[in-house]
């Protein structure tokens, strides 16, 4: 395909999705940090991906935007662009891209299994399918949300008077825990880190049920005792997190599946709970779009090409730049 | 051993050492025997080996999945009980009730080789993913949970109300399932009794020496001195029935040492340190490395290095536990009972003469070079012979270490909580235009520093062999290192006494690293 590049440039309409530099036209997946960036001309995106930028970066971090409804197609010149949810977080979308009787899918990041806090992952047929593979090894199988929650509750009602600490992203991860845990019953009012606060209103606005939220504020540390306090990773190990009661820290994240992970980032109570597809969900949409070209960016290329080829696909990995491996959102 | 997984998993995520002592206490309060007395056996490394080799596992999982995939995930995860026990497929099917540690142990015993891999499967197919890795890490053994065999005996004394130390001085003449510790343990009998001239008694340790503390508050007087030699520490444990050998972490290595073991007279516990030489003159550490990695040794290896303890401590006199006697008297006793016991393959350590602090420092620089020895150690004379690393009594003051700039050429991933990071290095110096390989080191950086070296060996990686990444030789280290030594081991013809990582040369180009003529000369 002549058409769209490795850099995820699309010629036809001079415009690129998700760049790390900016440029003049850019399509956005959604908005964490290593794919949406400010600065950027004209950007074309979902709603919510739009108020998440302009939350995130203020109002004037793109000189226009321009929204776009899940599945109604756009056309600009010969090119049709049609956004469809990704299921990755709230607004996060599949970008279709159609020229010339051929369609490329970019699928930012995503997870196929269903999540409260986002609209959910469609399957659209195409030639090529360009997937991200953060937790690209078969090693990853995500257990289901629920069961980590119901170890979450447990734990939480055999040490009731710790305070449980949990590391979250504070885009997405945040507000899915949350919902998780009110749709599991717990109806406390659960405290959150100043950081958090600004997204998790948004969320609300857009109605999904977070039920009552508190400021974490270390002077009332006396009433956090016993409660559920969120935060993002970075601050747990800071002094915010070591002035709490005696916490119990807990991390939200695909990564936790490898306990000697869990146990280096002094998280001892590891959630696995990842808005990433696992390596069965990459592997099945994989096949799921009938594409006969896969590009693999985001993570373990290698071993997600190497399926691929095995299973008589061509792929080819994209080593993307600035996507920090690591920085799984 | 569905509560055993329960139980490691626990343990690995804890960081608190009190909560790790209170898991620990409940298990053994509550587990029935004999499965506790196996768990502890794993638990403290004194369990051998199911018989389960890692190849076994990975030849398993070669049947589940593609070769590829399963290396690029083992690369990944970097333990291979953790990568089995995760890419294993979750069968849906019925759901058979796990074995206990103690029917684990007796099937995987009384099952032929041949049907092995099946047992071990069906054992895989019915548990969940952590179930899996503590089977495997029991199976393989080595379990690297973050847990000291000491830790392990405290929650013993926990549950118990015994004393810590008096679980020790039985502890090594006892073996799993623990039955008549445990007994004593659980108050139905008195504390089981140890045939002392039969078995291994925990080593008395020494701490590094404070230069500017502690020679201030301590008088020379209170004090004797001895060489520190570079050999490694033993305990000769004979008597007329039987002669063993231990090393410093209660390993039987009698038969790597068979002129010794074969020349022991009388009947004696001893600590000292084993040395190779002919006339009691030690050779350096890398001769006798060459005797260390052998089961039994060949005539040659006999011959040109013969083997020699240089005593330094007693434990037992006769029957006579001497261990709470000062040092003074038990010197007096070692002496007494070394001129009066013939063994020709003993030598008493030498004290040194000092009257001051500042005299031994003198004598510590004065003889590193020609004696080879690596320091001096200083012990109180009223000090008890404790087992463990007492704060007070023993010192340890080691010779200055020397430093070279070496350049990193190949990097390895660590085990345990370092296992995804490349952790292990080898490092070279210039010969003339090429650079060749003078030591590994991993030790001696920051957690942040690790960090850093990992994403740097990521980043600059030429080739990959297996678990090693050649890596581009732009990257100096200086290295810390007590002695030099020739040897044949390495390409450089230069072998180092424990080299570590003094501090990351980021700025330094490879081109000024050290060359081999220049860690020739101090040699």
């Amino acid at each position: 395909m002549q058409w769209i590049n490795h850099e995820l440039y699309i010629a036809p309409i001079d415009a690129y999705i998700d760049p790390i530099k900016p440029v003049d036209k850019a399509i956005i997946t959604h908005g964490h940090a290593d794919h949406a960036r400010p600065g950027h001309q004209k950007v074309l995106a979902s709603r919510q991906t739009i108020d998440i930028m302009k939350i995130r970066y203020g109002e004037k971090s793109a000189t226009s935007f321009q929204s776009m409804e899940f599945g109604k197609p756009l056309r600009i010149n010969d090119v049709t662009i049609t956004l469809y949810p990704a299921g990755h977080i709230l607004g996060s979308a599949q970008i279709s891209i159609e020229y010339r009787g051929q369609r490329v899918v970019v699928t930012g990041d995503y997870k196929t299994i269903p999540d409260s806090s986002a609209q959910a992952f469609e399957i659209i047929k195409c030639d090529l399918f360009v997937t991200e593979a953060t937790f690209g090894l078969p090693i990853f199988q995500h257990p289901s949300p629920h069961n980590e929650i119901n170890n979450l509750l447990k734990s939480i009602s055999e040490q009731p008077k710790r305070t449980h600490l949990i590391g979250v992203y504070s885009l997405g991860k945040a507000q899915r825990v949350i919902s998780l845990l009110r749709e599991a019953g717990y109806d406390h009012p659960i405290f959150i880190h100043g950081a958090l606060e600004k997204l998790c209103d948004y969320y609300s606005s857009e109605r999904i049920n977070l039920g009552l939220l508190r400021k974490a504020l270390v002077q009332d540390k006396e009433t956090m005792k016993g409660a559920v306090v969120m935060a993002p990773p970075s601050a747990l190990r800071d002094r915010w997190s070591r002035r709490l009661m005696d916490p119990i820290i807990c991390q939200a994240s695909g990564w936790m599946t490898i306990k000697q992970r869990a146990k280096r980032s002094g998280v001892e109570l590891p959630l696995i709970i990842s808005d990433h597809a696992d390596w069965n969900e990459l592997t099945s949409t994989i096949d799921s779009t009938e594409a006969d070209t896969i590009w693999v960016t985001h993570g373990r290329e290698d071993a997600l090409v190497h399926w691929c080829k095995l299973n008589g696909k061509n792929a080819e990995p994209l080593r993307l730049q600035g996507r920090d491996e690591e920085l799984e959102i | 051993m569905k509560r055993f997984s329960q139980l490691l998993v626990t343990l690995i995520l804890k960081t608190s050492r009190n909560d790790k002592i209170s898991v620990l206490s409940e298990y053994f309060k509550y587990t029935p025997d004999p499965d506790r007395g196996y768990a502890l056996g794993a638990l403290t490394g004194t369990l051998s080996n199911p018989g389960i080799k890692p190849s076994l596992l990975r030849t398993l999982a070669a049947e589940r999945i593609d070769q590829e995939l399963f290396n690029l995930s083992y690369d990944y995860v970097g333990d291979l009980a953790e990568t089995v026990s995760l890419i294993w497929p979750d069968t849906a099917a019925y759901k058979e009730k796990l074995p206990s540690i103690t029917e684990f142990i007796s099937k995987i015993d009384r099952t032929p080789k041949a049907k092995l891999s099946a047992l071990i499967s069906n054992f895989l197919d019915n548990a969940n993913s952590n179930e899996r890795w503590a089977m495997i890490k029991f199976a393989t053994g080595g379990l690297r949970v973050g847990l000291s065999a000491r830790l392990a005996k405290t929650a013993l004394a926990a549950y118990s109300g015994c004393l810590l130390e008096d679980i020790e001085k039985v502890w090594h003449g006892l073996t799993p399932p623990y039955i008549g510790l445990f007994e004593w343990l659980d108050g139905k009998t008195s504390i089981p009794k140890i045939q002392h001239t039969r078995t291994f008694h925990p080593m008395m340790l020494a701490n590094p020496l404070n230069i500017e503390q502690d020679f201030n508050r301590l008088d020379p007087n209170d004090f004797q001195a001895e060489w520190k030699w570079d050999g490694i520490r033993v305990q000769a444990v004979f008597d007329e029935s039987g002669k063993q050998l231990y090393s410093r972490t209660g390993d039987d290595i009698s038969r790597a040492f068979p002129d010794i073991v074969g020349e022991l007279n009388g009947k004696a516990v001893l600590d000292g340190e084993l040395l190779v030489g002919d006339n009691f003159k030690a050779l350096p550490f890398n001769q006798l490395q060459q005797r260390l990695n052998r089961k039994s040794p060949t005539k040659t290896h006999l011959k040109d290095y013969p083997a020699f303890i240089r005593v330094y401590d007693m434990l037992f006199y006769n029957d006579d536990d001497v261990r709470d006697l000062p040092l003074k008297i038990r010197r007096q006793k070692l002496e007494d009972w070394m001129k009066r016991v013939k063994n020709s393959r003993l030598d008493i350590s030498e004290i040194l003469d000092f009257d001051s602090w500042s005299r031994l420092a003198e004598l510590r620089t004065e003889k590193a070079d020609t004696l080879g020895h690596e320091g001096v150690m200083i012990k109180d004379l009223q000090s008890k012979y404790s087992p463990g690393r007492p704060k007070g009594p023993w010192f340890k003051w080691k010779r200055d270490p020397k430093f070279l700039d070496g350049v990193m050429m190949y990097a390895q991933r660590g085990h345990g909580r370092r296992s995804s990071f490349y952790s292990d290095y080898t490092f070279g110096i210039w010969r003339g235009n090429e650079l060749v390989p003078v030591g590994k080191a991993y030790s001696g950086f920051t957690d942040e520093e690790l960090v850093m070296l990992d994403k740097w060996v990521r980043g600059n990686t030429l080739n990959r062999f297996g678990p090693v990444r050649e890596v581009r030789k732009e990257l100096v280290v200086e290295l810390a290192f007590d002695s030099a030594h020739a040897s044949s081991r390495h390409k450089s013809g230069i072998a180092l006494r424990f080299p570590r990582i003094n501090r990351i040369r980021w700025d330094k180009p490879a081109q000024e690293a050290d060359t081999t003529e220049t860690i020739t000369s101090i040699m």
